[in-house]
């Protein structure tokens, strides 16, 4: 009906929407004039600028050490606590657990961000790296939770009881039994509570102190102030970090078999 | 194992408590209270003011029409990737998700060297020979900052809800003399709707809270309720008429959530919308 | 305690909420038995079974294994295995894995486990499947995993929670075949759990069984089937012709307006009964040649058999016969008094 080469130029167009930006980004990062208006000659006087400047290698310490600390921790908690849920009884108590760790997924992070730092204000608590890392924790748990329970309700039925049955302690099944097989619902959490640290602006911006800042708080005082091309060579550094993460972790997936479930 | 007690949740129940339930209490009793402590509907009240309602209804107005620009723009791309082969549709997502994995802010300020008046845009015209034009600091901007920021926000859903298509389903309705077309409008695509309903709100909600891309794209004169609150929390120092707004965006986004999800046919609390 | 009674229930009552699901159950189980708990959904068998293995508590009661009282043993520490419905095989982990599970938690040296794995896996003809993950396997073969995965620790007791209950049917009755020949085997008391009369009856030494957390009957496979003791277990084993009846005297019954001899006495001087007959004990000869006429109404070809339905007087009856006959054809029954059955009648 619609020919095949009018949907590959759609999908190409999109994809060139999706990546254009991002590659003014870069080319742009190689231009010794400030603004992309004048193509000056190739430099790479940004990045040395960029690699020198103080505030933005602080701010990628602390975005990287928040990160770690705060998605290792949400996991630990939201792992045991979904365990925990995943035992409750159905009722109300139940609903409300759940209805409660869903708010901070569907509050907007401006809500979730203002009432957080609501909190540590009314209880006098200074701003700084602890409120921070707290902040985090707060918001990605509940993703942890989500991410775990499912694999939780997914365990064969029984599975627990046979393993009690041939002779475990409910220790040795939670070790060797229950945790092998939800391990990927704790790495997905894991990977989506340090994603989401590594990228969170609003939460951050309200509930840190004046001398711990991140990345993204960086980039945005930096592009109140207006055009900034250590910007761009800080999103080509960024932007080459990610493909290699990516492809480190996808490879193989990319050479998996593929599925049996074949396009209709 | 399920008649032994537990209270592995218990700890949680106490963070959730302090830090989720709490925060929320406060902002709440914040804004029914004045300076002096007294109790008072004016923060409330304060809304009704016509230049509120008009950064109220902005908002909504520009949180709509990106999401209906994703809608109509991203539905025919999951559409076409999900009808590709397993493989290639696999590199295809993945590489509409990376982008996404480029820091949000990034990607707003991208748009800033574009469309400034030194950026690229205006660079192309002028060298035409056009005169510069203004894209900055107007609607258009803050629209197209959302759309580039959300619009795998609705791809991705509905990809998901496609390729969880039956095949069978197609071939019966092929079997019972549907065309393409037919086989489209009737069956593929109510199929799809809870995944139509998912892209909507993952677009709506963050693109009528957003105060990045109205920041940065619209200027500092541009105001959207995000804007505002931050305004007020910040610059103003009114907690107590920001606390008011910050209520009334979590009573915008529960009930778009409550109207929304009645087409979510998938078990919500499973977890399933973690794509 | 007897030296025979391996395991034992005593008065045991279990409620759930307001529900009590079992009430005041008594059991005992012998040494090297294959007993079966039969009932419908809900009967309480599967709570039995739970009971015994250890992962519900009773309300009242005790359970005694060997002499000793365990109602205070976690399941992890009693010597009870327990074969599951849906097999709970560990995903995670490839057969061996799974089969080597329990002996691993005792401890044993590898080289002891391998061999007890590798003779187990044998035993249940899945040699050479040691590395082979478990969704790869047929349900079939997932069933003897289980199987294996429970027997490979030597239990004193095993306990099957209604195994056979995913497979088709012939390989169904594949399995109840080489599931009693392992039992003899290996000399393990089974406590096996089904809704299903008839593998009951082909499989075990002991039946029992149960409805609405009562035990209705305990017996062998035969007792059951031809001496059942009241309505439920007549209509539950087997068909049956359940006709109201009344016993003149001893060795005499009287129904359908006829007097028969029988097998039964010890009931009072026309005592109203309830008189069973099940449908392939009932012979068929030409009309007006026979003990009772009746008029076929419908007739069914079953395979073994044809399943008739026959009106006597108002009473309809179901007869299996080898022999076809036809519908609304006129037939007389013969029916000996070894056929006839006598219970009393249940007081509701």
């Amino acid at each position: 009906m619609v020919s095949k080469h009018l949907k590959r130029l759609y999908l190409a167009l999109t994809y060139i929407f999706l990546y254009a930006p991002i590659m003014f980004l870069i080319i742009f990062s190689f231009n010794s004039e400030k603004f992309s208006s004048k193509w000056g000659y190739f430099s790479l006087k940004w990045y040395s600028t960029l690699l020198s400047d103080d505030r933005i290698l602080t701010a990628l310490y602390y975005t990287v050490l928040v990160a770690i600390i705060s998605s290792i921790i949400s996991t630990i908690f939201g792992t045991i606590t979904a365990i925990g849920i995943d035992k409750m009884k159905k009722g109300i108590g139940k609903k409300t657990i759940l209805s409660v760790n869903n708010l901070p997924v569907l509050n907007p992070d401006i809500v979730t961000a203002v009432s957080l730092m609501t909190l540590f204000i009314f209880f006098k608590v200074p701003f700084g790296l602890i409120t921070l890392i707290i902040a985090h924790v707060a918001f990605s748990v509940p993703y942890v939770i989500l991410s775990v329970l499912p694999k939780l309700k997914q365990l064969p039925t029984d599975i627990v009881k046979a393993s009690l049955d041939l002779g475990a302690t409910p220790s040795y099944t939670m070790r060797k039994v229950i945790l092998p097989q939800i391990k990927p619902g704790i790495m997905a959490g894991f990977l989506f509570a340090f994603t989401m640290s590594i990228d969170d602006f609003v939460i951050s911006f309200f509930n840190t102190g004046s001398n711990v800042t991140n990345l993204s708080i960086e980039i945005y005082s930096m592009a109140r102030r207006g055009i900034s091309p250590e910007i761009n060579a800080l999103s080509t550094l960024m932007f080459i970090t990610i493909l290699i993460l990516l492809f480190l972790a996808n490879g193989k997936d990319l050479f998996k078999k593929e599925r049996k479930n074949e396009n209709y | 194992m399920k008649k032994k007690g537990t209270i592995a949740h218990y700890p949680y129940i106490i963070w959730s408590i302090l830090f989720i339930v709490v925060p929320i209490f406060l902002v709440l009793y914040f804004s029914i209270i004045d300076s002096n402590g007294n109790l008072t509907a004016s923060n409330y009240t304060k809304l009704f003011n016509s230049l509120y309602m008009l950064v109220f209804l902005n908002s909504i107005k520009l949180a709509l029409i990106s999401t209906a620009i994703c809608l109509i723009l991203g539905y025919p791309v999951a559409y076409i990737i999900s009808k590709s082969r397993s493989k290639t549709r696999n590199i295809l997502m993945l590489f509409l998700v990376i982008p996404m994995w480029m820091n949000f802010l990034l990607r707003t300020y991208a748009w800033m060297s574009i469309l400034g008046k030194n950026g690229i845009i205006n660079t192309i015209i002028t060298t035409l020979g056009f005169p510069a034009v203004d894209i900055m600091y107007t609607d258009a901007a803050v629209i197209l900052g959302m759309i580039y920021n959300f619009l795998p926000f609705m791809i991705i859903p509905i990809y998901t809800v496609l390729i969880k298509i039956d095949k069978d389903v197609i071939k019966a309705a092929g079997d019972l003399g549907a065309n393409k077309l037919t086989v489209f409008k009737r069956i593929i695509l109510p199929l799809s709707i809870p995944g139509v309903m998912s892209g909507i709100t993952m677009v709506f909600m963050p693109a009528v809270s957003t105060f990045v891309i109205s920041q940065l794209l619209g200027g500092g004169q541009f105001m959207l309720i995000g804007n505002l609150i931050e305004s007020e929390f910040t610059t103003v120092g009114d907690w107590y008429f920001g606390s008011a707004l910050s209520i009334l965006m979590m009573i915008i986004i529960l009930l778009s959530m409550a109207v929304l999800t009645r087409f979510d046919k998938d078990d919500v609390k499973g977890g399933g919308r973690l794509w | 305690m007897e030296k025979d009674i391996l395991i034992e229930l005593n008065n045991i009552t279990k409620k759930y909420d307001d529900n009590t699901v079992l009430e005041s159950l008594n059991l005992q189980v012998r040494r090297n038995e294959f007993i079966t708990l039969l009932g419908p959904s809900g009967c309480g068998k599967t709570t039995t079974l739970n009971i015994i293995a250890g992962f519900e508590t009773v309300d009242n009661g005790s359970i005694i294994f060997e002499d000793k009282v365990i109602n205070e043993v976690p399941p992890y520490k009693r010597q009870i295995n327990t074969v599951f419905q849906k097999y709970a095989l560990f995903a995670h982990m490839n057969i061996y894995e799974n089969v080597a599970f329990g002996l691993r938690i005792k401890k044993l040296p590898e080289k002891e486990i391998k061999k007890k794995v590798q003779s187990i896996l044998k035993m249940v003809e899945l040699d050479g499947f040691e590395k082979r993950s478990t969704d790869s396997l047929s349900g079939g073969q997932q069933q003897r995993v289980a199987i294996a995965r429970a027997l490979v620790n030597e239990p004193k007791l095993l306990l099957l929670d209604e195994p056979l209950g995913a497979l088709d049917s012939k390989l169904r009755k594949e399995m109840q075949i080489e599931l009693k020949n392992i039992q003899k085997q290996l000399g393990i008391t089974f406590v096996f759990v089904t809704h299903d009369q008839e593998e009951a009856l082909t499989m075990s030494d002991t039946i029992v069984v149960m409805n609405k957390g009562k035990i209705q009957q305990i017996g062998t496979p035969e007792d059951i089937y031809n001496e059942p003791k009241n309505r439920f277990v007549a209509n539950f084993i087997g068909e049956s012709n359940i006709i109201d009846g009344v016993m003149e005297e001893d060795f005499k019954v009287l129904f359908q307006e006829k007097a028969f001899e029988c097998l039964d006495k010890g009931f009072n001087k026309d005592e109203k009964v309830e008189v069973v007959i099940r449908p392939e004990d009932i012979k068929i000869t030409e009309s007006g040649h026979g003990m009772l006429s009746g008029k076929i109404t419908s007739v069914v070809f079953r395979g073994v058999h044809y399943e008739m339905k026959v009106q006597i007087a108002n009473t309809e009856w179901v007869i299996h016969n080898t022999l076809h006959a036809q519908v609304g054809e006129n037939i007389g029954i013969n029916i000996f008094p070894n056929d006839i059955h006598i219970m009393r009648k249940a007081s509701e």
